[in-house]
This record gives C-alpha cells, sequence and structure tokens, in this order.
C-alpha cells in the first residue's frame, strides 16, 4: 500500500519542536553538567575515599547500571513522593539523569584514574600536596583526558535516554512528537523528524563535548 | 475492593518478568542473526555493502530506542502493515540489538592480526570460508565478554517497550502502582527483579574478560 508523506502538516507545529528541543536541551546541559560532577566526586570515593565510603558508593554504581532509566525515572517521579519527597516533573527528570549518568561517569572516570601511573601520586605528596590537592591538580585532569571520548558516549547515550521523561510529562523533544501525533495523526513525518533532530543533537552534543576538551585540555593540543 | 498483599505485587511482577526475559531472549538471538549479517556486509568486500552496513549501524546507535519504538509502532501501520505490541517491540528491539551487536563483532574481528586473513588467501579460501574457519573462530573468544555486556543493555531495553503498550515487568509495575497506590514498593521490586537480571550478566561479563586477560598475557 502507498503511503505519501506529507510534512507540511507539521508547519504549525514549529514553535512546539522547538520549546521541546529546548527542554531536551536543558535537561542534557544540567543534568550532563550535575552528573559529570556526581561521577568525579563518585569515582575519587571509590579510588581513593575512606574504606566505608567504597562499598556504598559501589552499590549505587551496581545497582544503577543494571536497571532501566524508566524504572528509575518512575521511582522517583511516583515512588519518592510516597517516601515524602516531592519533587516537579522537570526536578525528577533531572534528578533521575544525574543519578543515572552519575553512576556510568564513576565508572569511566575511574578506569582514567586507575590508569595514572602511581608515580604520580607519590610525585604529588612529595610536593606537600595533600591527597585531595593531588587528586585535583595532578590526577583528575589528565584522567579526564584519557576518558573524554567515552564520557561524551555516555552524554550522547543520556541524551537519547532522556525521550524517556515525556512518560512523566516533561515536555520535551519526544512528549512534542506525541502531542504532534496525537493532534495530527502523522505519526511518521513527526517520528522522523523527532529522529532526525536526535541524531543532529547527537553531532552536536559530540562536538560540544570536542570543543569543552580543547579547552579543559590544551596542553596536548600544544603537545601535538 | 481487594487489598494487595506485598506478596501479590511481587508475585505478579515476577509473572510480568517472564515477558521481560523472553522479549530479551527474543531481541538478543534474532538481533545475533540479524548482527551476524550487518557484520558480514560491514566487513565485505564490496564497498557499497560496507557503507550501507556502516549507514544502518549509525541509524540506529545514533538515535533514541524510543524513537525506534514509535516509527515501527505507528509508523508500520500507516503502511497497510498491522503490528502488535509484541511484533513492534520485538522487531526494534532485535534491530537495535543487530546494530550494536555488529558493531561490537567488528571490533573484535579487526582484532584479529592481518596475517591470519593473508594466510587463509594464500590458501585460497573464499571470503566466506575465511570467515567461517579462520576469522570468526577466533573472534569468538575476544566477542564473547562484551556480546555477554551488551545483553544486559538488552534486558534494560525491554523496559522501554512499555510504552507502546506492551505489558512486560515495567508496564505490570505501572500497572500495580495504579491498582495499590504504593508506588515506591511496586518500583522497588520492579528495579530489584531488573537488577537480579541483569546483574549476573554483568558480573559473568566482567570475570570473562578478566579471564580472557589472564589467558592474553601468558601467549
Amino acid at each position: 500500500m502507498a503511503y505519501s508523506f506529507d510534512f507540511s502538516s507539521l508547519g504549525d507545529y514549529v514553535p512546539v519542536i522547538a520549546k521541546g528541543v529546548a527542554v531536551t536541551v536543558e535537561l542534557i546541559v544540567v543534568g550532563g553538567a550535575i552528573g559529570v560532577a556526581v561521577g568525579i566526586a563518585c569515582a575519587w570515593a571509590r579510588a581513593l575515599g575512606p574504606r566505608w565510603l567504597k562499598p556504598i558508593v559501589s552499590a549505587y554504581v551496581e545497582l544503577i547500571r543494571n536497571t532501566p532509566f524508566l524504572i528509575q525515572l518512575f521511582f522517583i517521579f511516583f515512588g519518592l513522593p510516597a517516601a515524602g519527597v516531592s519533587l516537579t516533573e522537570m526536578q525528577a527528570a533531572i534528578l533521575a539523569m544525574v543519578v543515572n549518568l552519575g553512576a556510568y561517569a564513576c565508572e569511566i572516570i575511574r578506569a582514567g584514574i586507575e590508569a595514572t601511573p602511581r608515580g604520580q601520586f607519590e610525585a604529588g605528596a612529595s610536593l606537600a600536596m595533600s591527597p585531595l590537592q593531588t587528586f585535583r591538580h595532578v590526577v583528575l585532569v589528565p584522567a579526564l583526558q584519557k576518558i573524554w571520548p567515552a564520557l561524551s558516549s555516555q552524554m550522547v547515550i543520556v541524551m537519547f535516554g532522556s525521550a524517556v521523561c515525556s512518560q512523566i510529562s516533561v515536555e520535551e523533544l519526544t512528549f512534542a512528537a506525541n502531542f504532534i501525533q496525537s493532534r495530527t495523526f502523522r505519526a511518521f513525518e513527526v517520528y522522523i523528524l523527532a529522529t532526525l533532530i536526535y541524531l543532529l543533537l547527537a553531532v552536536l552534543l559530540r562536538q560540544a563535548m570536542r570543543g569543552i576538551g580543547l579547552i579543559l585540555f590544551p596542553r596536548r593540543r600544544a603537545a601535538r | 475492593m481487594t487489598a494487595f498483599s506485598t506478596w501479590d505485587i511481587v508475585s505478579n511482577l515476577l509473572l510480568a518478568a517472564r515477558w521481560t526475559v523472553l522479549l530479551s531472549l527474543a531481541a538478543f538471538v534474532g538481533g545475533g542473526v540479524v548482527g551476524l549479517c550487518v557484520l558480514y556486509a560491514r566487513i565485505a568486500r564490496r564497498a557499497w555493502l560496507r557503507r550501507a552496513a556502516a549507514l544502518y549501524i549509525e541509524l540506529f546507535q545514533g538515535t533514541p530506542l524510543l524513537m525506534q519504538l514509535f516509527l515501527i509502532f505507528f509508523g508500520l501501520p500507516l503502511l497497510g502493515l498491522d503490528v502488535s505490541s509484541w511484533a513492534a517491540a520485538a522487531v526494534s528491539l532485535t534491530l537495535w540489538t543487530s546494530a550494536f551487536l555488529a558493531e561490537i563483532w567488528r571490533g573484535c574481528v579487526e582484532s584479529i592480526p592481518k596475517g591470519q586473513w593473508e594466510a587463509s588467501s594464500s590458501l585460497a579460501m573464499t571470503f566466506p570460508e575465511q570467515l567461517r574457519h579462520v576469522i570468526l573462530p577466533q573472534s569468538l573468544r575476544i566477542a564473547v565478554p562484551p556480546t555477554v555486556g551488551f545483553s544486559v543493555q538488552v534486558v534494560k531495553g525491554t523496559a522501554l517497550t512499555s510504552i507502546i503498550g506492551f505489558v512486560e515487568l515495567s508496564k505490570a509495575a505501572t500497572i500495580i502502582t495504579n491498582a495499590t497506590f504504593e508506588p515506591f514498593t511496586v518500583y522497588g521490586f520492579a528495579a530489584l527483579i531488573y537488577f537480579a537480571l541483569c546483574w549476573p550478566l554483568s558480573k559473568s561479563s566482567q570475570i570473562l574478560e578478566r579471564k580472557l586477560n589472564v589467558a592474553h598475557h601468558h601467549h
């Protein structure tokens, strides 16, 4: 059966899509930034932190990495209010993304820290740096530099995951697509368009991460 | 109104989890078969085949799984194909899995030394024969840990099919929550069941990887 595509019916909904894109970008920028910060803290705790902290962080990482994002999101949005913590859709979505990315980023960054030669720690100590100073100035930046491509890929995966936030009625790109679909019944066109926008956002996000990498690790550029 | 005990909640979730397992198996097996075909195209001698496979992988890896689900579930009926939520879920997860497995396996095939290709080629083997007798058996060993590791992604991916109305573990959790108003307990148990499914896979992938590395160092 022939199907005639009609993208023109989407014309009226450009503002809806634009708003959806803006919310998706907000989710990944805010969730991504805080998530990486949580990842760094957890990686520090797991690699160098006090002994009592390690099993707690390990449990968090394993639990998040082995459950679907959808369930994490529902648990936070529907479950936590029952326990007395009430969150708006947007807060719940960002919290879920932070919790999710934090666990994956922890594992990725830890791999970078463990690849740091022992001598670096000793050199830091011999310069009378405290362990935290050594971590901050000597270990962390080269570790991040090593794993930056992997972290960028994880950010893209988390952005794709953010599509699920439409399920708690966060009005991001997928929510916009669903809304337009329910109005126009042009499912194919809407979802193809949304998919292409996600593809484009993924390319842009990779470029942005590359740009941040160049700013954070200028030495490498000079060395080349 | 009947009251739900905790055991009612757990047993109903476990019953629904069977569908999660079944869908994961279908997607993994189907994805493995399709993935092997994509892998074959991805490393084929013909440039256009390689390019087509690379595009296929790029499309499925570069877009959200949820969009792929929607396109198949809402899109195909417009073409006159009637798809159930089970069929849409199985098809889209299979395609998605195949793209990731093909890419993982390509890495494994490429890690086989070039001399193996040259040696088998000098024995007048054809391309499929080289793959069948020389390259794939060796790649298989390297491929096991990352493949097992990816199976965790497949299990977690099945949760998204609840959004198109397929009743598996996540959908059951939503339904039970609507009946019991105990989201904390229900989603908590759902998470634990997912964890029980995924964690052994993650762990065995890690152990296999470590074993393989040890074996590698002895050579």
